[in-house]
């Protein structure tokens, strides 16, 4: 497999040698625009991965390799949400999808003199997610739902390579989240970036990712990958096969087993 | 809620199943009460001046006018030394006016400095807490010695007092920006002068237009401070000038100008912080909001 993201041996301690090791001996692969789920117990570290992964942290031992790049410093190709939509309350939604443009090269020194044409894009984005005339809004004066999906094109207006979410829908209800869920699918199918998202929700992991990567209990590694064979588009009928049931079921006893191995 | 003779005491079903009437105002409604109140509010407080300096302290003191003069007795004070006291007045806010505005300047950029460092956040912090506790009033005879009696000692007063609200507001402001707003940038490979400049300093304007407020007011008492010990022109100068020759009614004219003054700049800067940061007040535009 020719690997776009791969972690070897990774070790993560915060705050010097007495502090508490985040990360041991964590490794993984992921393929070029793949879709790939990291579940694990509460607190087992999977935020911490996605620093590492961004290089937003540095690794304490082993290496990160994005892109073929052994990574030093942030990649700063990546795309990134967290459950906290985090928009900027004094910029509109149309405005706030575009900061990405503003920092990233080559879109920054080009965007002054194209903007019609990136506005173009960033209405297009916003349209495929369900936020069209949403644009002049601020984010304030939309829902929870609507922030998030806002964010998520904030995420991908530069074309990230790769996409980080964090627990992205974590904060939102059953219903919103699985409408989302669609929305997240139908944007990896058109543009096929490399999505890593982390999520405690096994459901999600199930019905979004091609495979799906259980980390143990504190400190955190991977210990199991599970493939996710159905068909895409994938639709909310997908949660009701039986397969489906079968395999969050056997993620949640894999759960059960890594927590219980924590207390023990 | 108003009750009349002829209103059931015990509710009726009707009344319970339809939406109550919107309360009935006494004599105004809330709106524009709130706008005169401010008004009601000052011209009690003359009244009440009034009637203790003509009622009360005569029992207490054999010469009332020294103590406290009657704002009838001020005001003419001020109508014959108009000339003085407008003088002196445009004196003192074009001084303090000066001092504020490198106040400004020099909050803004300390506070970047500071706030987008932790390092420097950590070690500049305690010696800007000992300049600031230092009572200018200990300061202006120093400022007189370096540039003597005059305008600079005023305005730098008025600068040195003003200053550190703004500073410590706008370093908040943006040693307070969110951790996952910081990683999504520079996940994106920002630069820290990106995050500084497109997330910490307008997020810091509230912040920065709150201090404003603050700042003004204290900007007067610095400039009138360093015109009342060493200066030869200004509301301060004129104050103690005053006091000197028992002039009490103009040294109450002066007072009374000074306040004016601050209450209006008070409500520029407020004007101005509605006007640029209304995302931060969202909400408070709400009619419920007032209640």
């Amino acid at each position: 497999m020719s690997a776009f993201v791969e972690m070897n041996g990774v070790h993560l301690r915060y705050g010097g040698t007495g502090g508490t090791l985040a990360l041991a001996d964590c490794s993984l692969k992921v393929a070029d625009g793949e879709f790939v789920a990291v579940v694990g117990p509460s607190g087992c570290g999977k935020s911490t991965l996605m620093k590492v992964c961004t290089g937003l942290w540095p690794a304490s031992r082993g290496n990160v390799i994005v892109g073929g790049h052994e990574v030093s410093g942030p990649v700063g190709i990546v795309g990134m949400a967290f459950q906290n939509s985090v928009q900027l309350p004094w910029r509109t939604v149309l405005d706030n999808v575009m900061l990405p443009l503003e920092i990233v090269e080559p879109h920054r020194s080009r965007l002054k003199a194209n903007r019609a044409e990136y506005e173009a894009r960033a209405i297009e984005l916003l349209t495929l997610v369900g936020l069209k005339g949403f644009e002049k809004k601020f984010p304030w004066q939309l829902s929870g739902g609507m922030q998030q999906r806002a964010s998520l094109c904030r995420a991908l207006i530069h074309d990230p390579k790769l996409l980080m979410l964090d627990e992205p829908f974590g904060a939102l209800d059953m219903f919103t989240r699985e409408e989302l869920w669609a929305v997240l699918q139908d944007l990896w199918m058109a543009r096929k970036p490399t999505i890593i998202l982390v999520t405690h929700d096994l459901r999600e992991a199930v019905f979004l990712a091609d495979r799906i990567l259980m980390m143990s209990a504190r400190p955190g590694r991977i210990i199991s990958e599970h493939k996710v064979d159905f068909p895409r588009p994938r639709t909310l009928e997908t949660t009701y096969l039986p397969e489906f049931t079968e395999i969050t079921h056997a993620l949640r006893s894999q759960i059960q087993q890594a927590r219980a191995a924590q207390a023990a | 809620m108003t009750t009349s003779d002829d209103t059931p005491v015990i509710a009726t079903e009707e009344e319970i199943t339809s939406p109550a009437p919107p309360p009935r105002p006494l004599f105004l409604d809330r709106a524009r009460l709130e706008k005169v109140l401010p008004w009601i509010i000052i011209l009690a407080f003359f009244l009440l001046w009034e009637f203790g300096s003509r009622v009360v302290l005569p029992l207490f003191t054999p010469r009332p006018e020294i103590v406290l003069p009657a704002p009838s007795a001020i005001l003419p004070a001020m109508i014959e030394d108009w000339r003085a006291i407008v003088q002196n007045s445009l004196y003192t806010l074009e001084t303090t006016l000066i001092g504020f505005a490198i106040a400004i300047v020099v909050g803004v950029a300390g506070g970047v400095a500071i706030g987008s460092s932790r390092l420097a956040y950590a070690g500049f912090y305690p010696i800007l807490i000992g300049f600031n506790a230092v009572p200018k009033i200990a300061v202006v005879p120093v400022l007189v010695l370096w540039f003597g009696i005059g305008t600079i000692p005023a305005i730098l007063t008025a600068f040195l007092i003003s200053f550190f609200p703004i500073l410590v507001n706008v370093a908040t402001g943006i040693a307070t920006v969110e951790p996952e707003l910081k990683d999504v940038c520079r996940a994106l490979g920002a630069r820290n002068s990106d995050i500084v400049w497109k997330i910490g300093l307008p997020r810091s304007m509230p912040y920065f237009f709150a201090s404003l407020k603050v700042a003004i007011t204290v900007a007067f008492v610095g400039s009138i401070l360093a015109e009342a010990t060493a200066g030869n022109h200004g509301i301060g100068h004129l104050t103690s000038y005053a006091a000197a020759q028992f002039r009490v009614p103009l040294v109450f004219g002066g007072l009374i100008v000074t306040a004016a003054m601050g209450i209006l700049l008070y409500y520029i800067a407020a004007w101005f912080e509605t006007r640029m940061t209304g995302w931060a007040t969202r909400g408070m535009d709400n009619p419920v909001a007032g209640y």
